[in-house]
């Protein structure tokens, strides 16, 4: 097994998980009960897989075409900053239009302080 | 750090001069040089010296990474439970950091570790609500994100 075997093996291992993960997000977005537990599976999940995707490309055109696409650096580096930053914006203005939480929830320690502000 | 990061290009590209060939080897040679002397010179800084501050962003970094694997299999264990039994709910988090892009790092931090998942942050920025998927446990969570990540963005911002 040679040193482009091995590199081939990785690239397909990476996208391959990333295409899984993204997979069990989606199946997670649906299966759980309400906006915030789903955004749970939703950020996460999908983030990763999009990472490892990418992360996938950017070594096979590395090793194929002797070419390092700094495009793709960016576009993880950009997904990395900007995923969480719009599942808290999500979140929050869910929270904010008084969307329910499911029967489950067990403790809200942010209603007292948003009701006493009105 | 900016300043001696600059000063650290300036003496590297003195060296190119000096050498009289502008080569990116050189200018790594006087880079590497330079480091040297900004090293010896540290104490007439007013801060640290900056390859402090950029190993710590690295662990950082590194903590990043960890985690955002380690909360993906949460998550992913969570989904393939036949029945879900999870006890979602929403937590506050006194936050000890000041800056506001520390804040900002801190709860992107959270947003991508295990089951938990930033909804708001005070006026005054001093707390953080954070969703929780499994609140059972939320003391241990609010203590290792205490441990790992404050800890280590304080490190950065030192």
């Amino acid at each position: 097994m040679n040193a482009s075997e091995i590199g081939e093996f990785l690239v397909v291992l990476l996208i391959l998980i990333g295409s899984i993960i993204s997979v069990i997000s989606a199946l997670g977005i649906i299966r759980f009960p309400d906006v915030y537990t789903r955004s749970h599976a939703a950020t996460k999940s999908a983030t990763l897989g999009v990472l490892l995707s990418l992360t996938g490309a950017f070594i096979y055109i590395w090793l194929t075409d002797h070419f390092i696409s700094v495009r793709l650096i960016l576009g993880i580096l950009f997904v990395f900053i900007t995923a969480p930053v719009s599942g808290h914006l999500i979140i929050r203005a869910a929270y904010r239009s008084h969307v329910e939480m499911t029967e489950d929830t067990v403790e809200d320690e942010l209603k007292p302080v948003l009701n006493d502000k009105r | 750090m900016a300043f001696q990061i600059i000063l650290n290009i300036f003496l590297a590209f003195l060296w190119m001069f000096f050498e009289g060939s502008m080569n990116a080897t050189t200018f790594i040679v006087g880079y590497l040089l330079g480091l040297l002397v900004v090293f010896f010179m540290r104490r007439f800084f007013s801060t640290r010296f900056y390859i402090h501050r950029l190993y710590a962003i690295l662990k950082l970094l590194l903590i990043f990474f960890k985690e955002l694997m380690l909360s993906n299999l949460a998550v992913l264990k969570v989904i393939f439970q036949p029945k879900l039994n999870i006890q979602p709910g929403i937590f506050a988090l006194e936050t000890k950091l000041k800056e506001d892009w520390e804040i900002t790092l801190l709860a992107n931090l959270i947003t991508l570790t295990p089951g938990t998942l930033v909804v708001d942050v005070s006026e005054d920025n001093k707390t953080l609500y954070i969703h929780a998927m499994d609140i059972g446990d939320v003391d241990e969570a609010v203590e290792s994100i205490r441990q790992s990540f404050e800890k280590a963005i304080m490190e950065v911002g030192r």
